[in-house]
């Protein structure tokens, strides 16, 4: 992953410089009883103008929320976490697992798309073998992909890279 | 009731279509007016997608809310992924304020490239909540024909209740309105430590730090072991495969045993109804158990 830097303390609706530092975000955290993520000095670095970016615990959230809803100063942090996230993305820091769920979606417009086993599965079931998404509809998977271009997504990843 | 466009998203027909059966059973048992919203994609997936590029995750989730909407039709997810991206997407592109308008406008240029436009109008729902507040769990019991004597543990996750800023449940720290319906299926839900604990999947920890979702799921299952439970139920096919194939995988890492028999509140509410346990793919879970199949 390439250096970056980038101060990420104030974004449009969110400021991490009303943070007092009080560790409830971090108490609350499931991620940091596994993990090594600890979400109060990620914010105390970046609400320090340090970059943040390159950090492999911005990684380590589920975006359960626990953080934000006990907040005393109501930071958004969870949302913050995720805007520094993009920013990360899109100076090029993405995990290469990261990069095969996008391009599932640029290739099927599923994150997780169907498989023979699955088929299998549904017809046991008696459903149809393939589920009335786009897999089925080729206009509605186009009309996807366009989207995903005009939004620009295929740009993130470079797919000579998979 | 408005009528409602049912959304199943990617790991309930790809991963867990026994959920996408049971999901059609009960609904039509409980004379709902649903169709499914055909020709939808993904969500998209709010902890990868929206970490990755919001106004693409915003986008996407606004073709599938403007679908509904050609249709008439409020959205009804059974995944709280699902539900947190669309229902996030939804509150931010209604016509409360100015500035979900502007924000509407930006998508519905690229939208419009597709023919598509959306107006704002589609609420979203999750399939506990709708069951909690159009039924109740009196009137859910009441249509019970065989009641199940089993001991569940209860998992909400994540996204089905929080943030509370755009989702307003009974409570974020001690919710009941899913255990009401469980046990109005005759179940006994049963408590355990760190009961409202994320099970470790989301925000893409599941795909990009594999090992470290899976201790967390061992923890949940660790304390889920520690009381006389028959059974998980759960409100997302995603916690789904957590705790199902986790097990699996636990149990080949790690020479553990663990069996415990995982499903999701509509199997719950079918096999309740009267229908079979291979009705609705139990038997399809990574995990066997002979007594509920």
């Amino acid at each position: 992953m390439k250096n970056s830097t980038g101060n990420m303390s104030e974004l449009p609706d969110i400021s991490i410089l009303k943070c007092m530092q009080c560790g409830i975000c971090s108490g609350s955290c499931p991620s940091g009883r596994f993990m090594e993520l600890n979400i109060r000095t990620l914010i105390k670095k970046s609400a320090s103008g340090r970059p943040v970016l390159d950090e492999d615990e911005l990684w380590m959230c589920t975006t359960c929320y626990s953080c934000q809803e006990r907040c005393p100063r109501q930071i958004k942090i969870v949302d913050w976490l995720l805007s520094v996230r993009s920013k990360a993305v899109h100076e090029g820091n993405i995990k290469p697992e990261h990069k095969q769920v996008i391009k599932n979606l640029l290739d099927t417009g599923h994150a997780v798309p169907i498989n023979q086993e699955n088929i299998e599965k549904r017809e046991r079931l008696g459903l149809s073998s393939l589920p009335s998404t786009v897999v089925k509809d080729d206009g509605a998977l186009k009309d996807v992909k366009n989207l995903l271009k005009s939004c620009g997504f295929d740009t993130i990843i470079n797919e000579d890279q998979i | 009731m408005r009528k409602i466009a049912l959304f199943f998203g990617c790991l309930i027909p790809n991963r867990y279509p026994g959920i996408e059966m049971a999901t059609n059973l009960c609904l039509a048992t409980l004379d709902i007016d649903f169709a499914e919203l055909e020709s939808a994609s993904c969500c998209p997936a709010p902890g990868v997608f929206r970490s990755f590029d919001e106004m693409t995750w915003l986008t996407i989730a606004a073709r599938n809310l403007a679908l509904a909407e050609k249709m008439d039709r409020d959205i009804l997810t059974v995944c709280n992924g699902c539900f947190g991206s669309l229902n996030e997407a939804s509150s931010r592109l209604d016509n409360s304020n100015r500035k979900n308008k502007e924000l509407r406008l930006q998508v519905n240029k690229h939208l419009e490239k597709i023919g598509l436009e959306y107006n704002g109008t589609v609420k979203v729902r999750h399939i506990i909540e709708f069951l909690s507040q159009e039924f109740g769990s009196d009137k859910i019991s009441e249509l019970v024909t065989h009641p199940l004597k089993v001991n569940v543990a209860v998992h909400y996750g994540c996204h089905m209740v929080k943030p509370t800023e755009k989702i307003k449940g009974d409570s974020a720290e001690n919710p009941v309105f899913f255990d009401l319906l469980v046990e109005a299926t005759g179940a006994n839900s049963i408590s355990y430590p760190d009961k409202n604990q994320c099970c470790g999947a989301g925000g893409g920890v599941r795909a990009g730090l594999h090992d470290r979702s899976i201790q967390m799921v061992e923890h949940k299952l660790k304390m889920i072991r520690s009381k006389e439970i028959d059974c998980i139920v759960d409100a997302c096919p995603f916690c789904h495969m957590q705790f199902d194939s986790g097990q699996y995988e636990i149990n080949n890492t790690q020479n553990q045993n663990y069996k415990i028999p995982v499903l999701h509140y509509t199997q719950l509410l079918a096999l309740s109804l009267g229908y079979g346990p291979e009705d609705v793919g139990i038997d399809q879970n990574v995990i066997k158990n002979n007594e509920l199949e």
